[in-house]
C-alpha cells in the first residue's frame, strides 16, 4: 500500500496541469483551428497569437500595467509593514491588539463592498486610471498581511539581539537596517512574495480604477470576448503569458513557501 | 519568549499603516454606511431613510438566494477541499528530490490570475472546443455549463477545487513537516497501526494549521467574484450568483446605492462575526 | 530482556561514502549483557544516537549485523524487535489520558482490557504516575511527561532492551537528581537491559554498571565507573571523565624513562617501547601532590570549593592542575610536586601504553 502513495501526488499534479495544458495548447492555435477541428496539440503549430501580443502595444501595455503596479505595492507594503511589525511584536502600546485586529479585518473584507466606494473616492482625488491607485488600493489587505507575516517572523527572535546591539552602541535605525533586517530576510521575502501573488491576482478593483492607461492585463484580456467576438486563441496566448511571472516566484521563493506557510500567517 | 515592553511611541512606527489602510478603509466604509442611511434621486440630493435600505435587503428574496448559494457554494468547496488537500499532503514524502518539484507543481495554480482561471476553466469546460467538455459529453453525459445550472455548479466548484486546494495542502504539509521525527519513531515502536497515527499523532498537531486553512478557505470562498464571473457569468441565468456578484451587479450595474451600500454592511458584519471567532480561536491557541 | 551483540558495525549517511570521514560510525564491536544497566557517553557527533538508532531498528546499519539473544536482527522492524526508547523530549499522545498512554502499546498488540488494567496501574504505581491516570497527557509537566514515555516501554512485558536518548535534556535541574535515582530504582526492579546515552558525565556514571565511552564513531572504552576512572585507556576518557579532567602533558624518552618538561616520572605504562606516535603524560588532579622531592612548579592560582581546593601550578608554560585537601597547606615558597606513579600513564596517539 506505501508503495503506491506516490500516485496520489502524481494524480493530483496532473489534474492540476491538464487546465493549463489545454490552455497552452490552444494559445498555439489560430481561432479558426480552435472552433473547427478538436486535437490534443496544435495541428498548424503557430505563434501568431504570441507574435500578436508581443507587437501589439494595448496588449503588452496590459502586462507592463499590471507588473508596475504589483511591484509598488509590494514595495509600499513590505516597506510601511517593516516598522509597524516592529512595533507589535516588541512593544504594548495603547490600543494594540485592537489595531492589530482591525487590521486583520481588513484582510478579509470582501472586495466587492469596496468596488463602488473606491471607484468614488479614487476619481475624487483625481487618481483614477493610475497605477498608483491600484497599488494602494490593494494595501487595503496586502499591508496588513504584511503586517501579520512580518511580526510573526520578529517574534522568532529573541529580544536579547536587540538589546546587545543597543549595548554595543547602535543606533535604533543602523540596528534595524544592518542587524535586524538581515535576520528576518525570509520573512521579509515571505511577505514579499504573498504581497505579489495576491496583488497579481487581484481583480475586481484592477478594473474598477483604471480604464486606459493602467489598464491591467486582466481588463485587456475581456476585450477580446467583446470587440471581435471570441479570440479564443488569442485570450488563450494571454492567459498563458500571465501564468510565468507567477511560476518564476514560485521558483525563486521555493525553499520559503514551506517556511511562510508553516508559521500560518497567510 | 520575551516580554514587550511598553512605549506608547511606539505608534510613531505603526502610524505609515494606519494611514494607508485607514485611507482604504475608513473613509470608503463611512460613505458605504452613509449611502446605507439615505435615499438619493440623484443631483447629490439625499434624504434620510434609516433602516429602510437594511429591511428590504433582508427581507428581499433576491438576497437570501444569493446567500443561501454562497453558504452553499462555501460548504460544498470546504467538504472537499478540505480532506482532499490533507490526504494530498499527507501523501507527500517529507524529504527528498521531488518535493520541491511536487510544491512548486502545485502552488502554480494559487498564482494565476483570478480572471484568467476563469477563462482558463471556461475554454477547458466548453462542450464543443474544451478537453473537459468533449470528455465528459463522449462518455454519455449530457455536459453543458453554459445552459444547464447543475453543470455549471459542478463546474464552478471543481474550479475551486482546482484553484484553492493548494493551498491546504501547503499549509498542511508544512505542519506536518513540523512534527519531530521522535513521534512517529516511537508511534512504530508502540506498534501504532496508520491510522492510529494520523488520529493521535498527526491531527492533533495540525489543529492550529487546520483552522486557519479552514477559516481562511471560507473567508475567501464567501468573498468569491472574479473566477465565478469569469465562468459563468452568474448564470445560466442567476443560477451562480453569489453574494459578490449579486452586490457588484448592484452597486456597479445598477448603481442601487442605498439597497448596495446596506447589502454591503450586512455581508461586512457576517464576515467579521466569523473573523472574530477565528481571531479568538487563533490567540486562544498560542496562549496554551 | 536480551544480550544484545553488534558485530562489526559500521555506519555512514552518505550513499556513497569514501574515507573515513564519511563514516558516523567506523567500527563498532559490543556485546550488552542481559540485564545490564549501560551508559553511552559521549560528546556531541560522536554516533552515539545513530548506534542507539540502529539498535532499536529506526536504522539499518551500511554494514555489520545486530543481534538480540545471538538471533540476527539487523533486518528486522523495529516493531517487532521488542524495544523501548525514551526521546531526549517528552513523547505522549496530547489527546489521550495518561492512562490510555500507557495502555496504547498493548492496546495496539491484542492484549485483553483486564491484563491491561492492571499492568497500567502496576506500572503507574512504580513511577508515582497513579493519582494522575485520568488526567489529559498534555497536561502534565516536562517530567511526568517523561514518566509516561517512560511507562509505554515498561508497560510490555516482552520488552528486550529499554533504551535512553538523553531523556533528561528538557527537566528542570531540581527534578533531574529525582528522576535519575527512580531510573535506576526502577532498573534494579524491573532487570531489564537498558541503555541509557548521554554527553553528561554524572548521568552516566550514576546510573550505569558499566560505561562505553565513545568519540568521533568508535568506542574507546568500556568498564566500569571505577575502571574509567582509575585506568582511562585514552586520554579522551580521562579528560572527559572527572572534574576537573586528567591532565595532558607531552611527553619526552630519554634513555628509558618518560619525563615531562624535563622532569623525570615513573610511570605505570612501560616507558622502554611505548610505540610509535605521539607521546604524552595522563595523571588526575587526584594524583599530584606536593612533594619535597619532586620537581618545582609555580602556583598560579587556587579555587576553593569547600571540601577541597583546585590548584592551577604551571611548569614550563604548561598547565597542571591539582586537587588539594581543604587543610592542605600549599607551600609559598618553591612549590615542588610530583605524580603518583601507579596513576601517571603514557599514552601514545592518545591510547595507554601498558
Amino acid at each position: 500500500m506505501k508503495a503506491y502513495k506516490w500516485l496520489v501526488p502524481t494524480f493530483y499534479i496532473v489534474f492540476l496541469m491538464l487546465p493549463i495544458y489545454w490552455l497552452l495548447n490552444m494559445s498555439f492555435k489560430t481561432t479558426n483551428e480552435i472552433l473547427g477541428v478538436f486535437s490534443l496539440w496544435p495541428r498548424d503549430f503557430t505563434v501568431g497569437n504570441y507574435a500578436k501580443i508581443f507587437t501589439d502595444p494595448t496588449w503588452y501595455n496590459g502586462y507592463i500595467n499590471s507588473i508596475t503596479y504589483v511591484v509598488i505595492n509590494t514595495v509600499i507594503s513590505v516597506s510601511v509593514a517593516l516598522p509597524a511589525a516592529y512595533a507589535f511584536s516588541r512593544y504594548r502600546f495603547l490600543g494594540d491588539k485592537h489595531l492589530f485586529f482591525w487590521l486583520l479585518t481588513n484582510r478579509m473584507a470582501p472586495p466587492a463592498i469596496f468596488a463602488l466606494p473606491f471607484f468614488q473616492l479614487y476619481s475624487a482625488i483625481g487618481l483614477f486610471d493610475t497605477h498608483i491607485a491600484v497599488a494602494l488600493a490593494h494595501c487595503l489587505f496586502n499591508i496588513p498581511l504584511a503586517v501579520w507575516i512580518l511580526e510573526g517572523f520578529m517574534s522568532a527572535v529573541p529580544k536579547e539581539l536587540d538589546e546587545t546591539a543597543y549595548l554595543d552602541g547602535y543606533s535604533f535605525w543602523r540596528f534595524f537596517l544592518k542587524i535586524f533586517l538581515p535576520t528576518i530576510a525570509a520573512g521579509i521575502g515571505v511577505a514579499a512574495f504573498f504581497c505579489f501573488m495576491y496583488s497579481w491576482v487581484e481583480l475586481l478593483l484592477a478594473k474598477t480604477l483604471t480604464s486606459v492607461a493602467a489598464k491591467p492585463i486582466a481588463a485587456t484580456m475581456t476585450r477580446t470576448a467583446s470587440t471581435a467576438g471570441y479570440e479564443l486563441g488569442l485570450l488563450a496566448a494571454a492567459g498563458t503569458l500571465t501564468i510565468i511571472p507567477g511560476a518564476f516566484v514560485i521558483y525563486f521563493v521555493r525553499h520559503y513557501i514551506a517556511k511562510g506557510f508553516a508559521l500560518g500567517r497567510v | 519568549m520575551s516580554q514587550k515592553t511598553p512605549n506608547q511611541k511606539a505608534w510613531y512606527f505603526v502610524v505609515p499603516v494606519v494611514v494607508l489602510v485607514a485611507f482604504n478603509a475608513v473613509i470608503p466604509l463611512m460613505t458605504v454606511v452613509n449611502y446605507s442611511v439615505q435615499e438619493t434621486f440623484g443631483d447629490n440630493v439625499f434624504f434620510w431613510e434609516g433602516v429602510k435600505w437594511f429591511q428590504q435587503v433582508l427581507h428581499s428574496e433576491r438576497f437570501h438566494a444569493s446567500l443561501l448559494r454562497q453558504l452553499a457554494f462555501t460548504g460544498m468547496i470546504l467538504l472537499i477541499e478540505v480532506p482532499l488537500g490533507i490526504a494530498v499532503a499527507l501523501s507527500m514524502p517529507r524529504k527528498g528530490p521531488w518535493v520541491s518539484v511536487c510544491l512548486v507543481l502545485m502552488a502554480l495554480p494559487l498564482l494565476i490570475p483570478w480572471n484568467v482561471v476563469g477563462a482558463m476553466w471556461n475554454i477547458f469546460a466548453l462542450p464543443e472546443i474544451g478537453l473537459l467538455g468533449r470528455m465528459v459529453n463522449g462518455i454519455g453525459i449530457d455536459y453543458n455549463f453554459t445552459q444547464q445550472p447543475v453543470s455549471a455548479w459542478m463546474t464552478t466548484v471543481a474550479m475551486d477545487v482546482w484553484h484553492w486546494t493548494s493551498l491546504v495542502v501547503l499549509l498542511t504539509y508544512a505542519g506536518l513537516c513540523s512534527i519531530p521525527d521522535a513521534y512517529y519513531q516511537a508511534a512504530k515502536i508502540d506498534g501504532a497501526s496508520a491510522w492510529a497515527v494520523f488520529r493521535y499523532i498527526q491531527l492533533p498537531k495540525l489543529k492550529h494549521v487546520l483552522t486557519i486553512a479552514i477559516l481562511l478557505r471560507f473567508m475567501d470562498s464567501f468573498m468569491i467574484y472574479t473566477e465565478p464571473f469569469v465562468l459563468t457569468g452568474g448564470g445560466p441565468g442567476n443560477t451562480t450568483t453569489f453574494l459578490s456578484i449579486d452586490l457588484v451587479k448592484i452597486a456597479l450595474g445598477q448603481f442601487d446605492l442605498g439597497p448596495a451600500a446596506a447589502m454591503s454592511l450586512i455581508y461586512f458584519l457576517i464576515v467579521l462575526l466569523v473573523c472574530w471567532v477565528f481571531y479568538t480561536l487563533m490567540m486562544r491557541d498560542e496562549d496554551q | 530482556m536480551a544480550k544484545i551483540t553488534l558485530d562489526n558495525i559500521r555506519h555512514s549517511y552518505s550513499a556513497d561514502p569514501r574515507d573515513e570521514q564519511d563514516f558516523a560510525l567506523k567500527k563498532i564491536d559490543a556485546v550488552w549483557d542481559d540485564g545490564g544497566a549501560y551508559a553511552l557517553l559521549g560528546p556531541s557527533g560522536c554516533g552515539k544516537t545513530t548506534l542507539l538508532n540502529i539498535i532499536s531498528g529506526l536504522l539499518t546499519p551500511s554494514e555489520g549485523s545486530v543481534l538480540f539473544d545471538d538471533i540476527d536482527v539487523t533486518n528486522t522492524p523495529t516493531g517487532e524487535r521488542h524495544i523501548a526508547q525514551v526521546f531526549q523530549f517528552p513523547v505522549v499522545y496530547d489527546t489521550m489520558t495518561v492512562y490510555d498512554n500507557l495502555a496504547f502499546p498493548l492496546r495496539n498488540r491484542g492484549v485483553p482490557e483486564d491484563r491491561i488494567r492492571a499492568r497500567v496501574h502496576e506500572i503507574a504505581e512504580m513511577l508515582d504516575l497513579a493519582g494522575m491516570l485520568r488526567r489529559r497527557a498534555a497536561k502534565l509537566t516536562a517530567d511526568g511527561k517523561q514518566k509516561i514515555s517512560l511507562g509505554r516501554g515498561l508497560v510490555r512485558a516482552d520488552v528486550n532492551v529499554i533504551m535512553f536518548d538523553e531523556p533528561l535534556t528538557v527537566i528542570d535541574p531540581h527534578l533531574k537528581w529525582l528522576l535519575r535515582s527512580k531510573l535506576k530504582e526502577l532498573h534494579r526492579q524491573v532487570g531489564t537491559t537498558m541503555i541509557y546515552v548521554t554527553h553528561d558525565q554524572t548521568e552516566a556514571l550514576t546510573f550505569a554498571d558499566r560505561v562505553v565511552v565513545m568519540v568521533d564513531g568508535t568506542v574507546v572504552q568500556v568498564g566500569t565507573p571505577v575502571e574509567l576512572f582509575e585506568k582511562p585507556k585514552h586520554t579522551f576518557v580521562g579528560h572527559f571523565i572527572g572534574s576537573p579532567g586528567m591532565n595532558v602533558l607531552p611527553c619526552e624518552l630519554s634513555g628509558g624513562r618518560a619525563s615531562f618538561a624535563g622532569a623525570v616520572l615513573r610511570t605505570a605504562s612501560d616507558a622502554t617501547n611505548p610505540g610509535p606516535g605521539v607521546l604524552e603524560i595522563g595523571v588526575r588532579p587526584e594524583y599530584v601532590r606536593f612533594d619535597n622531592d619532586g620537581f618545582p612548579v609555580q602556583v598560579l592560582k587556587v579555587d576553593d570549593l569547600g571540601r577541597y581546593r583546585i590548584v592551577e601550578l604551571r611548569r614550563e608554560g604548561h598547565s597542571i592542575k591539582m586537587i588539594a585537601g581543604e587543610d592542605e597547606r600549599i607551600p609559598s615558597e618553591n612549590p615542588r610536586i610530583s605524580f603518583d606513579p601507579a596513576h601517571t600513564r603514557i599514552y601514545a596517539d592518545g591510547w595507554v601504553v601498558n
